[in-house]
């Protein structure tokens, strides 16, 4: 791809199947360090490959349960909002851990003990004493991407749904940023945001414009 | 997989009987999916749904062919499904890539639900390496089309009145004379798959393509949506009155969200 000076840059190629060609069989090598990671992911997690498991702590144990009655869900992914939400949101009085979310990839791991330090990695939640039905997931951790459909089936699988409003925070960096004028002059941080046309509330902050996109967790 | 925007309308399972679809392959240049941009921008066609997959890489963004501030607010993500049932036309936009070892699953989903659907026919837009080409295909013109021996019987004779050059096969050993010849197309994503998969369920498929490099590929796009033009109609060509030829190119509607391709302003105070 050529950028702005001209220069030539190799992009990561867009097919998205260049190592998957059905001309091109696997070389003995390949088919080593595929196990060897497998192996590994395995060791890692124990529950078999990239799983995800969801340990709800006030659940007495046992699969079938009736799923969690929640009216405001609040996310915070990704360390800045994690850290948001422990300096203004969160204390042990008025918020109680209810649950955790043990996973490995090969960029972190989580445990399944919820008394973590700030920079560990690690995927918590909590709920509003006063109001159980309000909760809070803080997620420094990052979810992989094809771990990521897995954490929304298992987080939401657990919810009830209806009239459930959820409330998305995260980070990325101004650089990242698509706008006429150059990111250094812009006045950072500032804050945008999407919403779905269900909701219908005021938003706090302008909408994010195209051609901006979001990924990872949030976007999923 | 399919999830219909009017979730209230009846059934979940759409009914594009007698229907075009056309969808793009996630390929080198991205050529197929900005020409799609092109087509859903153009005709203005309407959102009837999108697919739940975990097949794709998540994304998510505001309307990406918004035309005024009214419009812009509609959330878009990574698999959506427009339709203009004046041109019995659905298209499939696909906007990020394939999860590692997902494309599999994704076009077993894919077919299935054509076919449920009951879609009459699929275009697929594709692309594939232009380093790639032999000697002879580094001569005249640089578009390809592949045909389901079912939509062959239909349109075969079609492709030949266009003069359209159908992708040759290579050899499967290059180098040894005697091998057999098998279609190769490298750096067109899951393309090739889908073709072969259509040839064996009877689907029937097109596969339009053009050899082209990652760069600068809104030229590619249009090249190729052009091309897809002299066969559907989708748009009519104008003859330009000052050098009397027919060039749509000026027709379609660059969609907003390609403004700031290649990144965004320069400051000042670098020069």
């Amino acid at each position: 791809m050529a950028t702005f000076f001209g220069e030539v840059v190799v992009a990561p190629s867009r097919a998205g199947l260049d190592e998957e060609e059905e001309a091109r069989e696997e070389t003995p090598e390949d088919r080593e360090i595929r196990r060897e990671i497998e192996k590994k992911r395995y060791r890692q997690s124990c529950s078999g490959g990239r799983e995800i498991d969801v340990l709800w702590t006030w659940k007495s144990g046992g699969c079938a349960e009736e799923p969690l009655v929640c009216s405001r869900f609040i996310v915070a992914i990704g360390r800045n909002a994690a850290a948001f939400l422990s300096s203004f949101i969160l204390d042990s009085v008025c918020w109680e851990v209810i649950g955790v979310v043990k996973l490995w990839n090969e960029w972190c791991r989580t445990s399944s003990t919820t008394n973590v330090l700030p920079t560990d990695s690690f995927c918590l939640f909590y709920r509003l004493v006063s109001d159980p039905t309000v909760l809070l997931c803080q997620c420094s951790c990052y979810v992989a991407e094809d771990q990521q459909f897995q954490w929304l089936e298992k987080v939401f699988g657990s919810m009830q749904k209806k009239d459930l409003q959820v409330t998305i925070l995260s980070t990325c960096p101004v650089a990242d940023y698509k706008t006429q004028e150059s990111t250094l002059t812009l006045a950072s941080p500032f804050l945008k945001a999407l919403k779905t046309k269900e909701f219908q509330e005021q938003v706090c902050c302008p909408l994010l414009e195209q051609p901006n996109i979001v990924r990872d967790l949030p976007a999923a | 997989m399919f999830i219909p925007c009017d979730r209230g309308g009846g059934s979940a399972a759409p009914d594009f009987k007698g229907f075009t679809l056309l969808m793009p392959a996630v390929s080198v240049g991205n050529v197929g999916q900005l020409a799609i941009d092109l087509v859903i921008s153009t005709l203005n066609m309407t959102k009837i749904g999108y697919f739940y997959t975990d097949c794709l890489v998540p994304m998510v963004g505001n309307n990406p062919y918004a035309t005024a501030e009214e419009n812009s607010t509609e959330l878009s993500i990574n698999a959506e499904v427009y339709s203009l049932p004046s041109k019995k036309l659905v298209v499939l936009q696909i906007r990020s890539p394939f999860i590692k070892n997902k494309y599999r699953p994704f076009c077993e989903t894919l077919l299935s639900w054509v076919k449920s659907s009951k879609c009459a026919r699929v275009v697929l837009l594709s692309s594939s390496h232009a380093y790639q080409r032999d000697d002879e295909q580094l001569l005249g013109t640089p578009l390809r089309y592949l045909l389901t021996p079912d939509l062959e019987k239909a349109v075969g004779g079609h492709m030949q009145e266009l003069n359209w050059k159908e992708m040759e096969k290579v050899a499967a050993y290059p180098g040894i004379s005697d091998t057999d010849k098998v279609l190769h197309i490298p750096g067109g994503g899951i393309t090739k798959l889908l073709f072969t998969e259509s040839c064996s369920k009877g689907i029937e498929m097109a596969v339009l393509l053009k050899f082209c490099s990652e760069g600068d590929n809104i030229p590619d796009a249009f090249v190729l949506v052009n091309y897809l033009n002299e066969w559907l109609q989708l748009i009519k060509s104008e003859v330009s009155t000052s050098n009397n030829s027919t060039d749509p190119s000026s027709q379609w509607k660059i969609p907003s969200s390609w403004r700031l391709l290649f990144g965004n302003g320069l400051p000042p105070a670098l020069f």
